[in-house]
């Protein structure tokens, strides 16, 4: 899978711009999936390809545009050293799975492995260490995406979960 | 076990003894929808098998990133969003109200103690009453309109404790920004501000919103002033509630604590691209300027527009800037106007919009072409956010936005006025 390089802080108006948020369609938002601030990344992004990027991804707005273009360009994985929060979230409702990777470093269009059971993503025979998902996401992960998990329960059981 | 203010607000809601690194499914009291991201959240609560909203009178509605309607698409999505609240009985404000987060705190429909979620990141703003608040994505959205719930991580605390007293024309966006610089636009992530001290407990209630409106540019989850009575004044005055004690404890632990004198602050500016790049005015002094917008969740109320018109005087701004005013909301628009702001404004020459989120996102109006070079009251600079990615966006308060448009270039108001 191919490496597409990013920075640190890169913003959803950047994944997406502001003006094209009355689109929620993946596809046509990826159309558009950071215009103007990274178009070799639109003109040749491949289905399966993985964004590697810097600290705290997906910054700024809470738009769920972010993630459904990215997703709508073919990217399934986000690995990065850190992630914003609304965004992490965002992510993993959408179906786009993101990996907190601390010391993850790989240059642009090398390729890269993801080996989630086994804890750890693989780039030039290198492997970093990835944080695993928090219990509580790994449920919604697991029922395949919020939407399914929610799409069976009439009701939810508050003030329940894990304290320490 | 002594508590922060964030989690006494979950262990109220939750009974018993609930602590920053707890995850749990709780309730909340109010869920705010707007244009953008509203139509989706609708679409994933159907998609949820979703029939009926939790409770209609928890949710707020309204319309202010794209009014009046920018394009047919999105009056489809205005229109789609109109038919969804009739059919469920949700109370919408449309487009008459103005800007969701000033709208949501002056209807009083965030108030100490409670926990709501907006899905727009500037939610936190509502910390300014006592609330924790939250922004969060549409499908979360989607499953608190079903279930009126959702998993929450009880965050740490940072405190920031504030004291001393604002020098002549140097306010709330200042602070702010200064504190943006130093925590970086990372440095809170997944933690809650907690501001406190002299300098907060005097400050009005606009300035309390500007500081936790911004706390989401660290990366926080919220951003919270503990209720003192101008909150309860500001709060009673909008719907019957008795006050009551919600404060830290002493001895709570705080995963940071950072003090700050704002007794010698200079005016702040942010500078492009980043949030975090933040100097005092004179470094930036004399870059011309093609744009100023006066206005935003974070900075669009009467105390900001009476602080642009003390900067102004009665000169006229200059005629190489474009200035757009934008009031946050009706209730704002007619308090600067009764005290005469509006007229002063049209004046001097600029553009008095009707309020709307206006240029802050880039997605209605006031666009930047390439090389164009605007000042804004707003909270973000990221690369394209008011329009080409080829113009460059600078954040201040008002008082600089005004003394910039007096003098054509970025300027320090304590020298224009
Ligand atoms: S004014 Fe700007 S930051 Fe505030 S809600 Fe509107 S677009 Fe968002």
């Amino acid at each position: 899978m191919r490496v597409w390089k990013f920075g640190d802080d890169i913003d959803t108006d950047a994944i997406i711009p502001g003006r094209y948020l009355t689109e929620y369609d993946p596809r046509e938002l990826a159309k558009h999936v950071f215009e103007g601030t990274n178009d070799a990344f639109r003109a040749g992004v491949q289905e399966g390809d993985v964004i590697v990027a810097g600290r705290n991804f997906g910054c700024g707005s809470s738009r769920e545009h972010a993630p459904l273009a990215l997703k709508g360009a073919g990217i399934k994985v986000v690995v990065a050293r850190s992630f914003a929060r609304i965004f992490y979230r965002n992510a993993i409702n959408t179906g786009i799975l993101p990996i907190i990777c601390p010391e993850i470093d790989a240059a642009d269009g090398s390729s890269i492995e993801v080996k989630s059971d086994e804890g750890c993503v693989v780039v030039n025979g290198m492997r970093y260490a990835i944080e695993p998902v928090p219990p509580f996401l790994r449920k919604i992960v697991d029922a395949g995406g919020l939407v399914a998990f929610a799409e069976g329960l009439e009701e939810v059981e508050t003030c329940t979960g894990s304290r320490r | 076990m002594a508590k922060t203010i964030v989690e006494k607000i979950f262990s109220r809601r939750c009974g018993g003894d609930v602590a920053a690194g707890d995850v749990l499914m709780v309730p909340v009291d109010g869920a705010m929808i707007h244009d953008i991201t509203g139509p989706l959240a609708i679409h994933m609560f159907h998609d949820m098998g979703g029939k009926r909203v939790f409770d209609p009178q928890k949710i707020i509605m309204l319309f202010d990133h794209q009014v009046p309607a920018d394009s047919i698409s999105a009056a489809q999505l205005q229109q789609f969003m109109r038919s969804f609240a009739d059919e469920q009985g949700i109370f919408n404000y449309d487009l008459r109200e103005g800007v969701c987060h000033q709208v949501v705190m002056e209807k009083g429909r965030a108030a100490p103690g409670e926990i709501v979620v907006g899905s727009d990141s500037h939610t936190c703003t509502y910390g300014a009453a006592g609330a924790f608040a939250t922004g969060i994505g549409s499908t979360d959205m989607g499953f608190v309109l079903k279930f009126g719930s959702l998993y929450f991580r009880v965050p740490e605390s940072i405190r920031i404790d504030v004291e001393g007293t604002f020098p002549d024309f140097v306010g709330a966006k200042d602070f702010i920004l200064n504190v943006a610089g130093d925590i970086g636009a990372d440095g809170a992530t997944y933690r809650a501000l907690e501001f406190s001290g002299g300098a907060i407990r005097s400050m009005d209630m606009a300035g309390r919103m500007t500081c936790c409106n911004m706390a989401i540019e660290m990366g926080a989850k919220a951003g919270i002033v503990p209720p003192d009575a101008a909150t309860w004044e500001y709060i009673g005055s909008r719907r019957p509630m008795k006050p009551f004690d919600l404060a830290s404890d002493e001895g709570a632990a705080y995963a940071e604590w950072r003090s700050y004198d704002v007794s010698d602050l200079e005016p702040q500016v942010a500078v492009p691209h980043n949030i975090d790049h933040v100097v005092g005015v004179g470094d930036v002094a004399g870059t011309p300027v093609d744009q100023v917008f006066i206005g935003s969740c974070t900075n669009g109320r009467f105390e900001d527009f009476r602080e642009a018109a003390r900067v102004l005087g009665d000169r006229r701004f200059s005629e190489n800037v474009r200035v757009i005013i934008i009031p946050a909301s009706r209730e704002e628009y007619l308090k600067t106007l009764r005290a005469g702001y509006i007229e002063r404004f049209v004046e001097a020459g600029a553009l008095v919009e009707a309020p709307c989120c206006g240029p802050c996102m880039g997605g209605a109006f006031g666009l930047l072409a390439p090389g164009e070079v605007s000042l804004s009251t707003s909270n973000r600079n990221f690369r394209g956010r008011q329009g080409s990615t080829e113009a460059e966006v600078y954040l201040a308060s008002a008082a600089t936005a005004a003394a910039s448009a007096v003098a054509g270039e970025i300027a320090d108001p304590r020298e224009v006025a």
